[in-house]
């Protein structure tokens, strides 16, 4: 039973990469670019939370440190988009 | 005062997460390079990214994906399961896909070659400037992945000799369990370089 968790969390990381790329294939734009970004964030939250077992983690700090990185990265890319959209 | 082997376990967690944290920066500071330039030149990408084989990209996708269930797989069952030899068979073929992915990729880069599209060449040189930018990247950025590819390969090689020498048991697990968490983190890279290189144009 517990084999199964695992084989449905790869089948929908499979779904998942099948609607990434027809969305890609449809040709929609910014809207698509969204759609395929978004996609990949579920993606990575999948493979976080179930393989590599942050949904079951007891440690408080370990499960802030993606959620962190993801922050600091926010911050950076933020920044410097906040310097190139305005010069 | 005399720590317990609990402990012990989580230290190793705590070190290895704070490990690929430093990962998910490097990437991440080389995701905002190729953001900053794909603002810039934005239809020189465009262009570029048609070079690309969507087909190999999605085929190498799935191959990863599959490789991060076999290495969890091997995780369960030593832990959960104790049964060591059908965990070194799930290691075994977490080796094979990577090799698998390296081989797809070479006959990509390969491709890429011919066409003299790799930094220097003299037909990527008459190209626009953003499409060299973003050749450069897509070498730097998948050639640093690929690194890590074969890094993870030797990484579960050793714990594959591991498990079959008894070296990690069900009890002594840790080290078998940080090499599943890099080869995950991989794994995760390669879901968002796949989109930015493949699929957005």
């Amino acid at each position: 039973m517990t084999y199964a968790r695992y084989i449905y969390v790869w089948a929908a990381l499979l779904v998942l990469t099948a609607i990434t790329v027809t969305t890609a294939e449809l040709n929609i734009g910014r809207a698509g670019i969204i759609v395929v970004l978004a996609i990949a964030a579920v993606k990575s939250t999948l493979v976080l939370l179930w393989f590599m077992h942050l949904r079951s983690e007891s440690r408080l700090l370990l499960k802030l440190l993606v959620p962190i990185a993801i922050a600091t990265l926010a911050i950076f890319i933020g920044l410097t988009y906040t310097d190139i959209l305005t010069r | 005062m005399e720590l317990e082997a609990r402990d012990h376990k989580v230290f190793s967690r705590v070190g290895m997460w704070l490990f690929l944290l430093s990962e998910i920066l490097i990437f991440g500071g080389l995701f905002l390079v190729y953001a900053m330039y794909r603002a810039k030149h934005p239809a020189d990408f465009h262009a570029a990214s048609l070079e690309l084989s969507r087909f190999d990209g999605t085929l190498n996708t799935a191959i990863l994906l599959t490789s991060s269930l076999t290495a969890v797989l091997a995780i369960f069952s030593l832990q959960e399961l104790n049964k060591p030899k059908h965990a070194a068979l799930y290691l075994a073929a977490t080796i094979g896909f990577g090799f698998a992915f390296l081989v797809v990729k070479a006959f990509e880069w390969a491709a890429k070659f011919q066409h003299g599209l790799y930094p220097r060449a003299a037909e990527l040189g008459t190209r626009p400037h953003g499409e060299i930018l973003y050749f450069g990247l897509y070498f730097t950025m998948t050639g640093l992945h690929a690194l890590h590819v074969i890094i993870g390969m030797v990484v579960l090689s050793v714990m594959l000799v591991w498990v079959l020498g008894k070296k990690a048991t069900q009890k002594n697990s840790a080290a078998l369990e940080n090499a599943g968490l890099y080869w995950h983190l991989v794994d995760i890279i390669w879901i968002f370089l796949f989109p930015l290189f493949y699929l957005i144009s």
